[in-house]
């Protein structure tokens, strides 16, 4: 009997053993893990969100350019839903028969018992038919949303949109956005996505296992109310951001405008453009795919700040400075102007011969020799053998302009244009590379390309006399009209203020002589400083260029227009900005001028598409895919082309635009 | 040593078991009376389940003092006719029982109803200690492995015609009371190999497992290939086990019925059930889970309250002591069942009469096989197998049985010193 008393510790051991098992199974199921808890959450909990309406954005005379309307998705709970008069149900929705048992059922995958979209954006009107039948759906109720709505039906790639969230934006926001959430895809509405979405409301309903309703989740102690977006003020004028896309019809490009002053752009057209109210509601995936994807001149492309142009003659007035603050020309520095410049043994080509050419002149009339001997002047301050140093020196010089970066605008995807450096030349051309080799940025061609944005914030700097603030759309976000602090500081470009007056007068020249260039955009009664330029383009006809600010003292507005394959600077651009600016410096374009905005509004030089299938290449700079060829002789090339077209733009010239002009002189 | 007889009948009464006694009741009434849907909670009543637990740990308290009163000899003596009378019940209710959910196991008398199968254990209990006091047999011959196999069986047979597997299974815990009078541990170690096959049989290919046991062996006899006899019995047990393997897929097909075989799937995580039949498992260890560490407090458990996990006050208590008592409450639950366990088996030992001690084994086993078995359950290491928590477990005639069952003991514990 005493050795089998032993048996006892057997027994209790066993018994220690089974408690220690069953201890720790719920160690690890109470303590360890917490999937229980989230799934008892999930069992009694069902939440009913209150979504916010976005916050609006007004425009800079505080009109309402981007607003809410009120949609409703129908939601159902399949669980509830008793058999219904489908055909009544799918003619008050005004969907069809087979759409509604499709949707029923994708509910169902969804979910038995929680409520999920059977119908998502029902319009006011849908509604209002809806909400008298609805008590002879059960198990269907309706939640109330709110989509964008667009009352001057412009400004499609400034303003983006809004779409539902992706599973791919869920995992990214950590939990933050929800199946069903909104979310700004693009645009000033993806910028400020977190100031405008606002915050989700919630009421915590509880269930029992029988799917009843018992009540508000623990006194409502986490229900939260919803919270609208907060209101965002732009810097944007929508009477000239209208006008511009008005003018730019039928035409490829993009015209920026700033109020140097404050940086705030006043008007960001990019062309063509598209209605943002065709991207919002149900028919926005289809509407995407055709008036978006569909598009070959492709809308999708924001042209200000993503499209890369060769800045061309607009870019002689930095020229001008830098070599004025360099000390290699003063402002009566005279060049001998042949109608060309040697740089090497290859002439850059002038459209004119002036003999002996000053600056002013220079600029009025876009001479190349005068700036290729500025640049060539620069560049070889130091000798023949620093020429590496120098022209590092001077692209450092140009960058404080704004170009080869990004102005970290408040909007997506801003791209930063191409300007390279000493060493990049020294891996195209090994280590012998001069002045000659890189003469076409002198005069805006060749490697150097800048966004629309990058050319007006250049002539706000000239229009402030030596400064910029980075330009933005939004000066004012929320009742107490914040602004981001990058949007105060003024930005030095390290010329001095004396310096910028004699290079204003050229192009006050440029415009307001009659050897000027630009001389068919004067504006009555405002003096208008300007460039024109004209890119050559190897794809088809040269790229339109003007970019310019008025008035000349105190100046109200920088501008830059760009017309894609509309030949010469002084055509189409300038005077697309002249109407811009004296529409906002008057508030009416006056007098014979009114009927040519008209003609321009309807001037179709869309480019032909040969190949439908090809992608046309309507942004990379021209000069990258010539990278090896020396640039002196694209550019002798081009100007070829550049004479030829002269004649063909003369006789062609239009009638309307003839007899409104007083002195009709076409000159570069 | 008996110095004092102020009072002769609760004399030497264990009165710390008794105090676990009534916590362990006070426990199952305060979470029973949290299981009940809210708007049952509002008045007290007797119609609802806790006034009517309340009136079953009353009466089962006055049952259990009341059987203080009697001579612990009465119960060695009547032992063959209590035992007899629940065979006889036993196989009444198979004539005139009540089927509740499948289950012909309850007779009704009145408004009362009764179930035999939980009166059959210890008139199991007693009848087997009888037979080891009275007989002393060490259980080396057959014989007498095979009487005390006889009178476990027959109740454990009637009731699986009932059918009722889950109270059947509980008379395998008269093993250990018969293990600590002598029977072989080799019994045991059958026991749980049986069990570790059954299970590896659903996990790993037949095949595999003929190899793996038939290498064993052939290693076994190498090492020992002077011993005839070990080799012989090893060939022996080797033939039996893997007989076995094919025994049980056949019997798993003809003989366990559709519910049962998905339990034992699901308990397997062979294949997983939401709102079948592993929607009790699922929501029971919902329940649990969501306790965490300190639990939802007092009438605060989501689950217990909405009525998510089913069988709520009487299988499935367990859930709403884990969901609104946390870990912490599991813990003093589980710690009170081993506290009882432990000192009903040192009772058991203190005993002169083997046939106390045989009858104090018995209880602390069957109270064991069923905390088991039922927290097992609740938490997904053991199938669903419907037997209740003693003494928490809502239900009258469990209480009671229970109440009997203890209370005999301390009746017995009580007069260790005496003759019985």
């Amino acid at each position: 009997m005493d050795q089998l008393f032993n048996r006892k510790y057997i027994v209790q051991g066993l018994f220690i053993v089974i408690a220690l098992i069953l201890l720790g199974k719920l160690f690890y199921i109470q303590i360890i893990s917490d999937a229980a808890f989230v799934s008892a959450e999930s069992n009694v909990l069902r939440k009913i969100y209150k979504y916010p309406a976005r916050g609006a954005i007004l425009d800079r005379n505080m009109k309402v350019i981007v607003q809410n309307e009120p949609v409703y998705d129908l939601m159902v709970t399949p669980n509830e839903v008793k058999p219904f008069d489908t055909l009544a149900l799918a003619q008050a929705l005004d969907i069809s028969f087979e759409d509604v048992r499709k949707n029923l059922k994708k509910a169902r995958g969804k979910s038995s018992y929680q409520a999920t979209p059977f119908l998502k954006q029902i319009s006011v009107q849908s509604y209002a038919r809806l909400q008298e039948k609805l008590y002879r759906f059960p198990g269907f109720r309706t939640q109330d949303r709110t989509i964008r709505h667009y009352p001057d039906s412009v400004g499609g790639q400034l303003f983006g949109y809004v779409k539902e969230v992706s599973p791919v934006d869920i995992e990214k926001s950590e939990g933050f956005y929800k199946p069903g959430d909104y979310k700004g895809k693009s645009g000033l509405e993806f910028s400020y996505e977190e100031t405008l979405r606002g915050e989700k409301g919630v009421i915590n309903t509880v269930y029992d296992a029988h799917n009843t309703p018992q009540g508000s989740y623990a006194d409502g102690k986490y229900d939260v109310n919803a919270v609208s977006g907060e209101r965002l003020i732009s810097g944007i004028d929508m009477r000239i951001q209208k006008l511009g896309e008005e003018l730019m019809t039928n035409k490829v490009g993009a015209i920026v405008a700033i109020e140097p002053a404050s940086g705030e752009i006043l008007s960001l057209v990019s062309s063509p453009g598209y209605d943002p109210n065709l991207l919002v509601g149900r028919n926005q995936g289809n509407n995407y795919m055709q008036f978006i994807v569909g598009n070959p001149y492709r809308p999708s492309l924001v042209r200000p700040i993503q499209g890369y142009y060769p800045p061309g003659s607009s870019f002689k007035p930095v020229d001008a400075l830098i070599g004025l603050q360099e000390g290699v020309i003063d402002p009566n520095t005279t060049f001998f102007c042949p109608g060309y410049y040697m740089a090497g043994n290859h002439p850059v080509k002038c459209e004119h011969v002036d003999g002996s050419i000053s600056m002013r002149r220079g600029i009025a009339r876009s001479c190349n020799t005068y700036f290729c001997h500025v640049f060539q002047k620069l560049i070889t301050k130091n000798g023949m053998k620093n020429q590496k140093q120098t022209y590092q020196e001077w692209r450092d010089k140009v960058a404080k302009f704004g170009f080869g970066s990004k102005l970290d605008i408040d909007m997506p995807y801003e791209r930063k244009g191409y300007f390279y450096t000493a060493d990049h030349y020294d891996k195209i051309y090994g280590k012998r590379w001069g002045y000659t080799n890189v003469i076409s940025q002198a005069i805006g061609q060749g490697e150097i390309t800048a966004t629309p944005l990058q050319m007006a914030n250049a002539m706000a700097i000239i229009a402030n006399r030596g400064y910029y603030i980075k330009p933005h759309l939004i000066k004012g976000i929320g009742d107490k009209n914040l602004v981001k602090k990058e949007y105060v500081v003024k930005n030095y470009v390290g010329v001095d203020a004396k310096y910028f007056e004699p290079v204003i007068d050229g192009m006050q020249d440029a415009v307001n002589t009659s050897w000027g260039t630009a001389t068919l955009s004067r504006i009555p009664d405002v003096i208008l400083c300007g460039k024109t330029g004209t890119v050559q383009n190897p794809h088809g006809k040269n790229h339109s260029v003007f970019i310019g600010f008025a008035p000349r003292d105190n100046p109200k507005i920088a501008i830059a227009v760009i017309v894609e394959n509309a030949g010469y600077g002084s055509t189409y651009a300038a005077p697309i900005a002249s109407y811009m600016i004296e529409k906002y410096l008057k508030g009416s374009v006056s007098g014979g001028r009114a009927a040519q905005v008209d003609w321009m509004k309807n001037q179709n030089l869309l480019p032909l598409l040969i190949d439908k299938t090809k992608k046309i290449k309507l942004t990379k700079a021209d000069s990258l895919l010539l990278k090896k060829t020396d640039s002196t002789k694209r550019i002798k090339d081009s100007l070829r082309i550049k004479s030829a077209t002269i004649k063909q733009t003369v006789t062609t010239k239009p009638k309307e635009l003839k007899s409104a002009i007083d002195k009709p002189v076409i000159q570069k | 040593m008996q110095q004092q007889q102020g009072n002769r009948f609760f004399f030497n009464v264990d009165w710390i078991t008794v105090l676990i006694y009534i916590a362990l009741c006070a426990i199952g009434f305060i979470n029973i009376y949290a299981s009940v849907p809210p708007e049952q909670t509002a008045v007290f009543g007797f119609g609802t389940l806790y006034g009517k637990q309340l009136i079953y740990i009353i009466t089962g308290l006055i049952l259990g003092l009341s059987i203080l009163l009697f001579d612990g000899r009465l119960f060695n003596v009547f032992s063959p006719f209590i035992y007899g009378g629940t065979l006889l019940l036993l196989m009444a209710v198979l004539v005139i029982g009540n089927k509740v959910a499948g289950n012909q196991a309850w007779i009704a008398i009145g408004s009362f109803k009764l179930q035999p199968a939980e009166f059959a254990k210890f008139g199991t209990a007693l009848l087997l200690a009888r037979y080891v006091g009275a007989f002393n047999p060490k259980f080396r011959d057959i014989k007498s492995i095979m009487i005390a196999g006889l009178i476990v069986a027959a109740p454990l047979l009637l009731i699986m015609l009932q059918p009722d597997t889950g109270s059947a299974l509980v008379f395998l815990a008269f093993m250990f009371p018969l293990y600590r009078e002598g029977l072989s541990g080799y019994f045991l170690l059958i026991f749980l190999g049986m069990i570790v096959l059954f299970i590896a049989d659903f996990l790993v290919p037949t095949y595999i497992l003929v190899i793996i046991i038939t290498t064993i062996a052939g290693l076994f006899i190498y090492n020992n290939r002077r011993k005839q006899k070990i080799i012989f019995s090893t060939v022996l047990v080797t033939i039996f086990a893997i007989g076995y393997l094919f025994l049980i897929k056949v019997a798993y097909e003809k003989v366990l019925a559709p519910h049962q075989r998905s339990r034992i799937e699901l308990m397997l995580g062979l294949k997983t059930d939401n709102k079948g039949a592993g929607y009790n498992v699922i929501q029971s260890q919902i329940a649990i889970g969501s306790g965490q560490g300190m639990g939802r407090g007092f009438l605060q458990g989501t689950q217990t309250k909405y009525g998510y996990v089913p069988e709520q006050s009487t299988d499935f208590i367990f859930s709403t002591i884990g969901e609104e008592w946390g870990f912490m409450g599991c813990s003093v639950v589980i710690g009170l069942y081993m506290f009882l366990l432990l000192r009903l088996v040192n009772l058991a030992e203190r005993q002169r009469s083997t046939f106390s001690r045989v009858y104090g084994y018995s209880v602390a086993c069957i109270l064991f096989f069923h905390i088991f078995i039922n927290i097992g359950m609740t938490i997904g290491i053991i199938p669903v197998i419907g037997i209740p928590l003693p003494l928490i477990s809502y239900g009258g005639s469990s209480l009671w049985s229970f109440t009997i069952l203890l209370f005999i003991f301390l009746k017995l514990d009580s007069n260790r010193m005496g003759f019985i």
